[in-house]
């Protein structure tokens, strides 16, 4: 296997030890949140090695990998900007947070990722966040009553190699470093 | 009304170390779950029964009917899962109590399980909720590493384990089936029913879903009873209701308030009334996809009843707040559209009907609709409205028809001007 060996094998198993052994395929999710930390995104090898690990076909992981937003089947930025414009943000502006976060990243209108490779832009339908809205994730972490003028600071701070406090909780460096958590394999932090 | 009342969910989150197992325990954490070790397990269905506790989750059914209905005599596993998929826009209570008091949840569900007979519970986490889903983790190691969880739940010798599934950006999963068929390793799609989950949930077993809030009452109404559960709240709606205020307002934020409490005390004395002083023009009380309300429903009491008799529904007391400057059109074509992207596609009136709604709905705004546009508008409604498997088409209709329904002039406005009567650049462009 390409994306699942070695340390990446083992974290593979601890994943599929969650869940009853009659019901591998229950893994599906973590193992494609391991194999975007592992590559990036999700790449056509992932697909095929989840599937074998499972003994489901490619085309089930595929079905399960397209239906959600938080995994990505192309290439993808090194960070991952999210801005919800849903009502509650949108009525506190954030449709022009979502403008400025495509002016500062370089990222175009419909375009998968900046030409630089740094960055992807994700217009999303409520985080969660309404009582600090307009809400921002930066590798799924929060930042809380973004304005136009503090996403283009935090995108600068990112272009200068800096990782930005995020409201609540660890910041992730990278999309791969919070896909990485979001497949649970991680120590868990001291609460 | 003064909103006077003593705090039950949120009585602790002036107190950072409830975060933690040790304070936590030192706030009298446990001890419902210990009392539950004690009881028979319809016992404790019977408390949770009488205390009336609804789901919190949307639809406000009986919570201890709802563990009442699980079969135990069929062989197989039960299961219990908590849904902690909250995605309703407008709708952040629940991370705000895992935040800050995360045992309670892992408490109330300890008690869900041994009130079926559980071993294993799921707790689907959305994926968004990435820091939640970390606080968790510890929580659950910490409850763990304590006997509260695990093989010997505080030297019962009985087992209660616990595992945390992330999910991955979808808000139909929040709808129970699909949240089965999305722990299951399939497409989050909903599923049809009979079975209910009751009889046929996860892994074609026994299975009670709980939304977090609903879990996080259990504790309590075990150590201090139902009739104590019973004195906040109204007779048919008992209990408190964490409700979440954004959009034009004050101080958007998550409040606890008995359940009855009329919109206008949340709106004015919680939140701060509208923001910038401006007036009240519409409100959702429960979510996008419950009917929106006005400025005319201003007395209506926040529970399931009095918002049901006034059209709408609590839902999960999600209150969005939009103020005179807020185009309803504008506002409702960016539900709409949420709900188009969250269709799942599996049935035709909610995956064409949210779809072709919100293309009528973005020519409305952009001032290229026409007369005609209105009756279909009116005829989407009607034909999205309990027309697919799951509720997700309804919430499109409720915007819809509530839109249609509260603001027949704004829309007609949109048509007889040829743009949106609120935009500002409009105005200039086009002379009124």
């Amino acid at each position: 296997m390409a994306v699942f060996e070695g340390p990446v094998r083992a974290d593979a198993d601890s994943i599929l030890a969650r869940y009853p052994e009659a019901h591998r395929r229950s893994a599906v999710m973590p193992l494609l949140y391991l194999a975007q930390s592992v590559e990036g995104f999700v790449t056509r090898d992932a697909l095929r090695e989840i599937g074998m690990l499972l003994g489901i076909t490619t085309a089930e992981v595929e079905a399960v990998a397209s239906f959600y937003t938080m995994f990505r089947l192309r290439p993808t930025g090194t960070h991952v900007i999210s801005v919800c414009t849903n009502l509650a943000c949108k009525l506190r502006g954030a449709e022009a947070v979502f403008e400025a976060a495509h002016e500062a990243s370089g990222v175009v209108h419909g375009a998968e990722l900046s030409d630089d490779g740094l960055f992807t832009v994700h217009e999303e339908e409520c985080l969660g966040v309404c009582d600090f809205a307009p809400a921002v994730q930066i590798n799924f972490c929060n930042h809380d009553n973004v304005t136009p003028e503090r996403m283009r600071e935090l995108v600068a701070g990112l272009r200068a190699g800096e990782v930005p406090s995020p409201a609540r909780g660890p910041a992730f460096d990278s999309f791969k470093a919070a896909s990485r958590a979001l497949a649970g394999v991680e120590e868990v932090a001291s609460a | 009304m003064s909103l006077r009342f003593e705090p039950r969910l949120t009585r602790d989150w002036d107190d950072p170390s409830v975060i933690g197992l040790e304070g936590y325990i030192a706030k009298g954490g446990y001890r419902g779950l210990a009392k539950a070790l004690a009881m028979s397990d319809a016992d404790i269905v019977e408390v949770v029964k009488s205390s009336g506790l609804r789901g919190r989750g949307g639809a406000g059914f009986p919570a201890g009917m709802k563990w009442g209905f699980v079969p135990r005599d069929t062989g197989k596993p039960t299961y219990v899962v908590v849904n902690f998929d909250e995605s309703e826009p407008g709708t952040c209570n629940n991370r705000e109590l895992v935040e800050r008091d995360p045992h309670r949840l892992l408490e109330g569900m300890a008690i869900a399980a041994l009130a079926i007979g559980c071993e294993t519970a799921y707790i689907y986490v959305r994926g968004e909720y990435l820091w939640q889903s970390l606080v968790l983790e510890r929580a659950i190691a910490d409850a763990y590493a304590a006997g509260h969880l695990g093989p010997d739940v505080q030297g019962s010798g009985k087992r209660i384990d616990a595992v945390l599934h992330r999910g991955a950006g979808a808000y139909i999963c929040g709808e129970e089936t699909a949240l089965l068929n999305s722990l299951e390793g399939l497409r989050g799609q909903p599923r049809l029913r009979p079975p209910f989950p009751a009889v046929e949930g996860l892994f074609a077993s026994p299975t009670v879903i709980n939304n977090v809030e609903t879990l996080m009452n259990v504790p309590d109404i075990l150590v201090r009873g139902a009739d104590w559960f019973r004195e906040l709240g109204t007779e048919k709606s008992p209990g408190t209701k964490m409700v979440t205020v954004s959009g034009k307002v004050e101080r958007p934020g998550n409040f606890e308030v008995p359940l009855g409490t009329p919109f206008r005390v949340v709106l004015d004395e919680l939140a701060g009334g509208v923001l910038g002083g401006r007036a009240l023009k519409a409100w959702t009380p429960g979510g996008s996809s419950t009917p929106m309300l006005t400025e005319g429903h201003l007395e209506v009491g926040l529970d399931y009843e009095s918002l049901a008799e006034a059209g709408s529904m609590l839902g999960t007391a999600a209150i969005m707040v939009m103020d005179d400057t807020d185009c309803v059109v504008d506002c409702a074509t960016r539900m709409v559209r949420f709900y188009a992207h969250e269709s799942c596609g599996k049935c035709t009136p909610c995956r064409e009907g949210s779809w072709w709604a919100t293309r009528v709905l973005e020519r409305l705004e952009d001032g290229q609709g026409e007369a005609a546009d209105l009756p279909i508008m009116h005829d989407l409604g009607t034909n999205l409205l309990f027309r697919a498997f799951c509720a997700l088409a309804d919430g499109t209709a409720s915007v819809i028809n509530s839109s249609l329904q509260h603001f027949p002039d704004e829309y007609e406005a949109h048509v007889r001007l040829g743009r949106c009567p609120l935009k500002v650049e409009h105005l200039e462009e086009v002379p009124a």
